[in-house]
């Protein structure tokens, strides 16, 4: 298997060096075909590996490919670790990715860009398979940065943009925060144990997790929660968590395959796969998964309101990404690290669908984003119309899509979590998911209707052009499509209750909600889908679906009257809680007057003013009143040495 | 009685006078010379009355010394002197100021 890795990992980033170097003589299609030549290789040998790993009974492997660098006892290898976990991930990963391959030959059609898109995105792949293959904390961090890196590059696609600098540049920005956090969590795991390697790591997580560290003198705190909390601010950057979510809304300024690609099934996982990965280091503080909970649930149910208010139709899907992100970091919290990746599964798969369905909308639209200017697409487009149904319902968790199963069982989780206390952090993260299910169903439905249904908004140029989108961005749809629909009804069982991941993710016996719900409420997938009339969930969804068909199909002036009635709280969803306020011009713009003021105060008026030319002046000053004294005439100087003569020998006669 | 303390106050009072020519000076050059003749004479007679004082001779002897070379310094300083007024036209004290760095 170890060739095997080897290609997979390799294939995309020779595609993408092959692509990005020689884009000018191997032509567009040449571009494309070896880019999706690559992507393609990884993606087959990703699903051989899986089908050895799960079907084939193959143990997970842990190999060192090469050791980069020895310092002081410690080693910094390149190497890949595969069990279930990472399989799984990289079947994600490289089929998405695959998909979104053969999607741009469309929507990036007439770029000039075009090769260096492909490039990108073949690189993309490359980094995100170094960051779920990697056996140690150091690949980990060089997966976590080249995909930071390459998410800069692509929101930044279309670099003379005014709007997507500035979104790339705040992601890169926002990320930094976040990465500043990992790498001191990092830090922290080398300073205890000694190690990069996970395996070693893990091996010694007993003993770190019985020792304190002192942050400020005096305070000792639990060296395993600390080391848990920072490597977790490095997943809130990474997988847009308030309050470090604000990059993903403004990353919607790229071309949308990435934003499927990156910003909806992939990159912004990172974050969940990580925590899942470290599940030994985070089940030994209970700290750190409270912190997570709750980080987890402010995302996930106020990130979702605020879908409600977007106008752009990719900024709905990115608010619902935030949301549905909550979600999988609730489950990692409540101890479901299986529900959290499960989740991630079925929500990379129906997220990317949305997102390319809408970009064959913008596609259709002319590069229209507004949804106020949609409406009665479904009679022209018919095959998005029906994929996005079927992503849409997914998302919601209409029972029977894959949503439903991996939400379902997710809520269920959180219900269970009862080792929180039934104190405060349990009934946030419980109510947060339960009223979650209400919101996103009132969202998704919101958009869905003002895009395919309604009158039809658009001016009539536009609508005298709308056809369907070609086949190259439809096979994808239809593609992505079909595990959105289906794959819950036979990876549910398996995953989440079959011992799927064995020893890949580790939960303490009494905080496995996910054994406890096999247990006990686990009956098969079609029992699940019969009775869902006993769950709050299903009536929310059902309630969200139908708000939504009577605010925007059947009252259109509804939702007007509400926003003027309640101009305070449109105005607090319309700013976002005001976070992008706070960061920018608090933190930002703080940042910058800080700067201001050490420039001016301190740089040009205390250094260069005081010290440097202050010194200057001063000498120059003091060499002017000491100049008066050389006059040139011989009998000054006779009487200035004569003074010092006198002075001398008065000293020495009288005061010595 | 005229002691040793009457010399060396003569000695030091024709001292002083001479460092006073030499600051208070702004004129002539030969003053200026003429006042360092002066110091050199105010020190022999200090030598001189140190030498009968602690009866040895050995002052007397320097006095010549200094004597012969003040006799030789002057000429060269007179030298230099109508050198210098040849190039300058003029003698004057406060007109040479050219020892600036």
């Amino acid at each position: 298997m170890y060739n095997y890795y080897l290609i997979i990992v390799l294939a995309p980033l020779a595609a993408a060096i092959i692509a990005g170097l020689a884009g000018k003589s191997i032509g567009r299609a040449g571009a494309h075909w070896v880019t999706i030549a690559g992507v393609g290789t990884a993606c087959l040998l990703s699903l051989i590996v899986l089908k050895n790993l799960f079907w084939g009974g193959a143990p997970a492997e842990n190999i060192d490919v090469y050791t980069w660098a020895m310092t002081d006892g410690l080693h910094m290898k390149v190497g890949f670790l595969v069990d279930r976990l990472t399989a799984l991930m990289m079947c994600v990963v490289t089929f998405v990715s695959l998909m979104v391959h053969i999607y741009t030959i469309g929507y990036m059609h007439d770029d000039p860009g075009y090769q260096r898109f492909f490039s990108y995105i073949s690189l993309f792949t490359f980094a995100m398979l170094m960051l779920v293959m990697s056996n140690n904390f150091l690949q980990l961090f060089f997966g976590w940065e080249a995909v930071g890196l390459v998410s800069y590059l692509l929101i930044g696609f279309w670099y003379k943009k005014e709007t997507a600098i500035f979104a790339n540049l705040k992601a890169f920005l926002v990320n930094r925060v976040g990465d500043f956090g990992f790498i001191l969590g990092i830090a922290g795991v080398v300073m205890f144990t000694g190690s990069l390697d996970y395996a070693e790591v893990f091996a010694s997580a007993d003993n770190v997790a019985a020792q304190n560290i002192e942050v400020f003198s005096g305070t000792p705190w639990n060296a395993m929660t600390v080391i848990c909390i920072l490597l977790f601010i490095g997943a809130m950057g990474k997988s847009a968590q308030a309050p470090l979510h604000v990059w993903l809304p403004d990353s919607m300024e790229g071309p949308t395959p990435i934003s499927a690609l990156i910003h909806a099934a992939t990159m912004v996982t990172a974050g969940i796969f990580m925590v899942a990965r470290m599940s030994p280091l985070f089940e030994l503080s209970t700290t750190a998964l409270a912190v997570v909970i709750v980080i987890g649930s402010i995302t996930a149910f106020f990130m979702g309101l605020l879908g409600i208010v977007q106008n752009d139709i990719k900024r709905v899907v990115a608010y619902s990404t935030l949301s549905q992100l909550g979600y999988m970091t609730v489950a990692l919290g409540a101890s479901a690290y299986s529900a959290a990746i499960f989740h991630l599964m079925t929500h990379a798969f129906f997220k990317a669908l949305l997102f390319l369905a809408a970009g064959s909308v913008i596609i259709a639209m002319h590069h229209e984003q507004d949804i106020r200017k949609m409406g009665g697409l479904k009679k022209y487009m018919p095959i998005t119309y029906w994929t996005s149904l079927i992503g849409t319902l997914a998302l919601i968790g209409f029972p029977g899509s894959s949503g439903f199963f991996s939400k379902d069982l997710l809520i269920e989780a959180v219900k269970e979590s009862h080792w929180h206390g039934q104190g405060a952090v349990y009934w946030i993260a419980y109510l947060s998911v339960l009223l979650g299910v209400f919101v996103t169903a009132l969202y998704s439905f919101r958009m869905f209707f003002l895009v395919f249904h309604g009158k039809e908004r658009m001016d009539a140029e536009t609508k005298s052009h709308l056809h369907e989108t070609p086949t190259v961005v439809t096979a994808p749809l239809i593609l992505l499509a079909i595990p959105s629909a289906i794959i819950g009804w036979f990876t549910v069982g398996p995953v989440l209750f079959g011992n799927y991941f064995g020893e890949a993710i580790f939960v303490t016996e009494s905080k496995d909600v996910v054994a406890h719900l096999g247990d006990t409420f686990w009956h098969g997938s079609w029992a699940l889908v019969t009775h869902i009339y006993k769950s709050p969930v299903f009536y929310l969804a059902a309630a969200g679906t139908l708000t939504a068909w009577f605010l925007y199909l059947k009252r259109p002036d509804v939702p007007q009257t509400i926003k003027d009635r309640l101009p305070g709280v449109y105005n607090v969803l319309d700013r976002k809680y005001y976070f992008d306020d706070l960061w920018i011009k608090g933190f930002a713009g703080g940042g910058r007057q800080f700067g201001q003021f050490l420039w001016k105060k301190g740089d040009e008026f205390l250094i260069d003013g005081v010290l440097v030319n202050g010194t200057a002046k001063t000498v120059g000053r003091l060499a002017g009143v000491l100049r008066q004294i050389q006059t040139g005439y011989l009998y000054t100087y006779a009487f200035a040495m004569i003074i010092g003569l006198t002075a001398l020998l008065g000293w020495l006669i009288w005061l010595r | 009685m005229i002691g040793l303390e009457h010399y060396l106050t003569l000695a030091a009072m024709l001292f002083v006078l001479s460092l006073a020519g030499i600051i208070i000076n702004r004129r002539n050059l030969i003053l200026l010379l003429m006042c360092i003749e002066l110091m050199l004479l105010a020190v022999n007679f200090n030598f001189i009355a140190f030498s009968r004082y602690l009866g040895d001779e050995t002052g007397q002897v320097f006095v010549f010394f200094i004597l012969t070379v003040a006799a030789a310094e002057a000429a060269i300083g007179l030298a230099i002197l109508v050198v210098l007024f040849r190039n300058r036209r003029s003698i004057a004290v406060q007109e040479l100021n050219t020892l600036k760095g």
